[in-house]
């Protein structure tokens, strides 16, 4: 017991677990900016690993790094507006399409990657973000290394947590996207296009997860990997049903992920001698159900979430 | 009446498919008036509204509004044009507040703050102006159905509606929340607003317009003014034909058949029942009356076997009920008739002979060696049925979802009504069918009524329960008022009662048992 109280007091932990919770923290808001607008996302996944590819061999092919963020940003968007254009417009299944993307999306990842490189055997490396130490406050005991001491994309995937707030529950354009998820024939009875307002939502919520992906290449490593997301995706999804879509508890479900994660990390180091390591991967995932068992009980969900919407049909 | 009318309808046609919903519609709508729009269901009203409101495009035809075309297909731009749309099936979201209900796209949605506070002072001043009383931060979900019907009104008049159209605004409210709606609307009207009501209900017709204009299968068939127009009249041209709908005669009851005794499920909702006492007996019609969503629902369910978590008791002649065993409780002699027709009256994509069979497959008729089924004799049975009810339709193996809503009822009568049941669940069996299937329903329900069975039926059309029961109680917040004699009870009374004021046959002053 008290070698975990050891893990939580050094700074190493807390570090870890900010560096670990930025990828989700993108994934989960763009998979919440999706399902407020009603529709469901499970092409996260491959969106995910497509933007760790684009925006890694971006920067290998001699762009810099924040136009490489917005490239794989753009790449998932583009591959929102696949999703959006079978699932809002042609109304087909969000859980089969979503698959679908994935599966087409992770792929393509790979394909690219030994099509661009065919030769690579090691995987060859980028100059990836640099962490930045904030003046002053990078000096605070614990805090300081943890919070203070890390990438640019770190501090926006935290900024980016209000914003989001901001956008959904106190903007016109937020109110719409809430409502479309809520009662898309209301939306429509008021002169808006519940359509347009659902694309936009998909393909901005999947910029966020790209850039999510884009993170672990271009900021926690500097290399991509196949089958480097290894379920992160999935595990933004649940979160999003942990946080009852909310921004903030969506911030909080990704905090305990991401330190049960780098615990289990530590745990294995000072426990793997007598108890064996997959136990220790299983952890986060049996802590995360269990959480999803408490808190999803009494989550309310958008009322229209997997329901599509046919303009004009006769109801 | 010389004026540019507000709103004009110049020969709108539409079709959906080989049925023309709207057949050469034109009409006018002046300032200040309300226009009564009457028709049966399926006689094309909403989809006349959905027009003008952009939902559908018409096929043929233009819409004036102060003498201007109105571009079609656009509800943006009927919004503009200031017509606010109160629609049958609330288009509010349950989960966010009264006023972001109302306030989504009054605003540019690019604009990175929304204006609370004028939003407020507005809605405020609105509620005060129209006697609209609703809690702007309330969530949807906590309104009672009378405060979202305000909420759809106040979204309309907020967008600086001009042109206000109601779509059968009362199916929902009781009698007395009915008044109020009138009142408002004649507030509205005296502010210079012009009003689109759409009813089938011709009391409530007459008593709230200038004008009716009377659709029959799409097209118009008359417009008079309600000053000189008479209920006979006005019938006669909504149906096309004389209906009389029939009427109770006396019968003595009979022995015992249902007997409920305080039934109550656990939970606090509206829709739980809270120590509900019910007796039928032979050769007698029973009514509940009640807003939709008060615990008819869950009573029906019970009866039916859908649900056996209740505490109480419930004999059906004599034997205690096989709580959650429909298949028992229709071999016990139950017929039921479902409140959704398409949710659970009917499987919509198999076959008429599959439906009707659906409730004693393992019948020795239809089965062979208790497993398979007989396609024949079932077919051959089936066609006896159709002919006996007089289902419309190609045959046995016509597919179920292509009926109408009358014949879909018919086939739902038929097989609920082949075993002579001693015992007849009929929840809102009317609902959505026009005059000639409504007067076939009740006729069938009395015809049992005569051969002995006891009857249960729910409704939310107090006319229907008044010329069709026998006994009559009222359901409110889960509690049954008693069961008495129907015409003891005024039709005000029996409102207050469906607001959850109290049994006054149970108690003076209006203050029931559990503390109303």
């Amino acid at each position: 017991m008290s070698e975990f109280i050891d893990i939580l007091l050094t700074a190493g932990f807390w570090a870890a677990t900010i560096r670990i919770v930025s990828p989700l923290i993108f994934g989960t808001l763009g998979e919440l900016i999706c399902e407020r607008a009603g529709v469901l996302n499970l092409g996260i996944e491959g969106i995910m690993t497509v933007g760790a590819m684009s925006g890694w061999m971006w920067v290998y092919q001699g762009g810099d790094l924040w136009t490489g963020v917005l490239f794989a940003a753009c790449v998932g968007a583009i591959f929102g507006l696949l999703h959006a254009v079978f699932t809002v417009h042609l109304c087909l299944s969000q859980h089969v399409t979503g698959i679908g993307i994935t599966l087409f999306a992770s792929s393509l990842s790979y394909f690219v990657y030994r099509m661009l490189l065919p030769d690579a055997t090691t995987p060859p490396k980028i100059v990836p973000f640099k962490p930045i130490a904030v003046p002053w406050l990078s000096d605070l005991p614990i805090i300081g290394e943890a919070l203070f001491t890390q990438s640019a994309l770190t501090y926006l995937a935290l900024a980016a947590v209000p914003m989001v707030w901001y956008v959904l529950f106190r903007t016109p354009v937020g109110l719409a996207v809430r409502m479309s998820g809520e009662n898309p024939v209301a939306v429509e009875a008021q002169g808006i296009n519940v359509l347009a307002v659902r694309t936009g939502a998909v393909m901005v919520g999947s910029a966020f997860m790209a850039v999510g992906g884009a993170f672990i290449t271009m900021s926690w490593f500097d290399a991509f990997y196949f089958g480097m997301i290894n379920g992160r995706g999935w595990i933004c999804v649940a979160l999003v049903i942990f946080a009852s879509w909310q921004p903030g508890k969506a911030l909080l479900g990704a905090l305990l992920f991401a330190g049960l994660e780098a615990i289990q990390v530590r745990a294995q180091q000072s426990a793997g001698a007598f108890i064996p390591y997959q136990f220790f991967l299983a952890l986060p995932y049996v802590m995360s159900i269990l959480a999803m068992i408490v808190m999803a009980r009494k989550t309310r969900y958008p009322q229209a979430l997997l329901v599509p919407f046919r303009r004009g049909e006769r109801v | 009446m010389s004026k540019t009318p507000v709103l004009e309808f110049r020969g709108v046609t539409k079709r959906f498919g080989t049925l023309t919903a709207n057949d050469n519609v034109s009409l006018t709508l002046h300032q200040g008036e309300v226009l009564a729009l009457l028709g049966e269901n399926g006689a094309g009203k909403t989809t006349l509204m959905n027009i003008l409101f952009g939902h559908y495009q018409a096929d043929e035809g233009e819409i004036l509004v102060d003498g201007e075309t109105l571009p079609p297909g656009s509800t943006q731009s009927a919004i503009n044009a200031g017509i606010g749309m109160v629609h049958q099936h609330f288009t509010l979201a349950d989960n966010l507040s009264v006023l972001e209900n109302i306030t989504l796209g009054t605003e540019s949605l690019w604009s990175l703050r929304q204006d609370q506070a004028k939003a407020r002072e507005k809605l405020a001043a609105m509620i005060s102006d129209y006697g609209l009383v609703v809690d702007p931060d309330a969530q949807v979900s906590e309104l009672s159905v009378g405060e979202r019907q305000r909420v759809e009104i106040l979204k309309a008049l907020y967008r600086d509606a001009r042109i206000l159209i109601l779509d059968e605004p009362t199916a929902v409210l009781t009698p007395q929340e009915a008044e109020r709606l009138f009142a408002t609307l004649k507030s509205i009207t005296e502010k210079g607003l012009a009003i689109i009501f759409i009813s089938h209900k011709l009391h409530e017709i007459l008593a709230v317009s200038n004008r009716i204009a009377v659709l029959r299968r799409g097209a118009i068939v008359g417009t008079l003014e309600t000053a000189v127009s008479k209920r006979e009249q006005l019938a006669e041209l909504m149906v096309g034909r004389m209906v009389t709908r029939p009427r109770l005669s006396a019968i003595e009851p009979g022995e015992l058949v249902l007997e409920v005794r305080d039934l109550s499920t656990s939970g606090t909702g509206a829709t739980e029942l809270k120590q509900v006492d019910l007796t039928l007996h032979q050769h007698e019609i029973v009514g509940i009356a009640g807003v939709a969503g008060n615990g008819q629902g869950t009573l029906a369910d019970i009866l039916s076997g859908l649900r056996k978590d209740f505490s109480g008791t419930v004999q059906l002649n004599g034997q205690m009920l096989k709580a959650g065993n429909p298949r028992a409780i229709v071999a016990s002699g139950v017929g039921r008739i479902p409140e959704d027709r398409h949710a659970r009256g009917v499987v919509a994509d198999m076959d008429i002979w599959e439906n009707l069979i659906s409730e004693d497959i393992r019948s020795d008729e239809v089965c062979r060696a208790g497993f398979i089924i007989d396609g024949t004799s079932a077919r051959a049975r089936a066609e006896k049925q159709i002919e006996k009810f007089d289902v419309r339709c190609k045959g046995p193996d016509a597919e179920t979802k292509l009926l109408s809503g009358g014949n879909m009822q018919k086939l739902i009568l038929a097989r609920a009504l082949s075993n002579t049941p001693s015992f007849i669940l009929a929840n809102q069996p009317v609902r959505g069918l026009d005059e000639g299937a409504i007067a076939y329903v009740q006729e069938q329900l009395l015809e049992a009524r005569k051969r002995g069975a006891a009857i249960l039926l729910v409704s939310e059309d107090l006319d229907e329960l008044m010329a069709l029961t026998d006994r009559m109680a009222v359901m409110s917040h889960g509690t049954l008022s008693s069961a008495l004699p129907t015409g003891d009870r005024t039709i005000a009374e029996i409102g207050l009662m469906m607001a959850g004021h109290g049994d006054q046959g149970q108690s003076n002053m209006g203050i029931s048992a559990n503390g109303h």
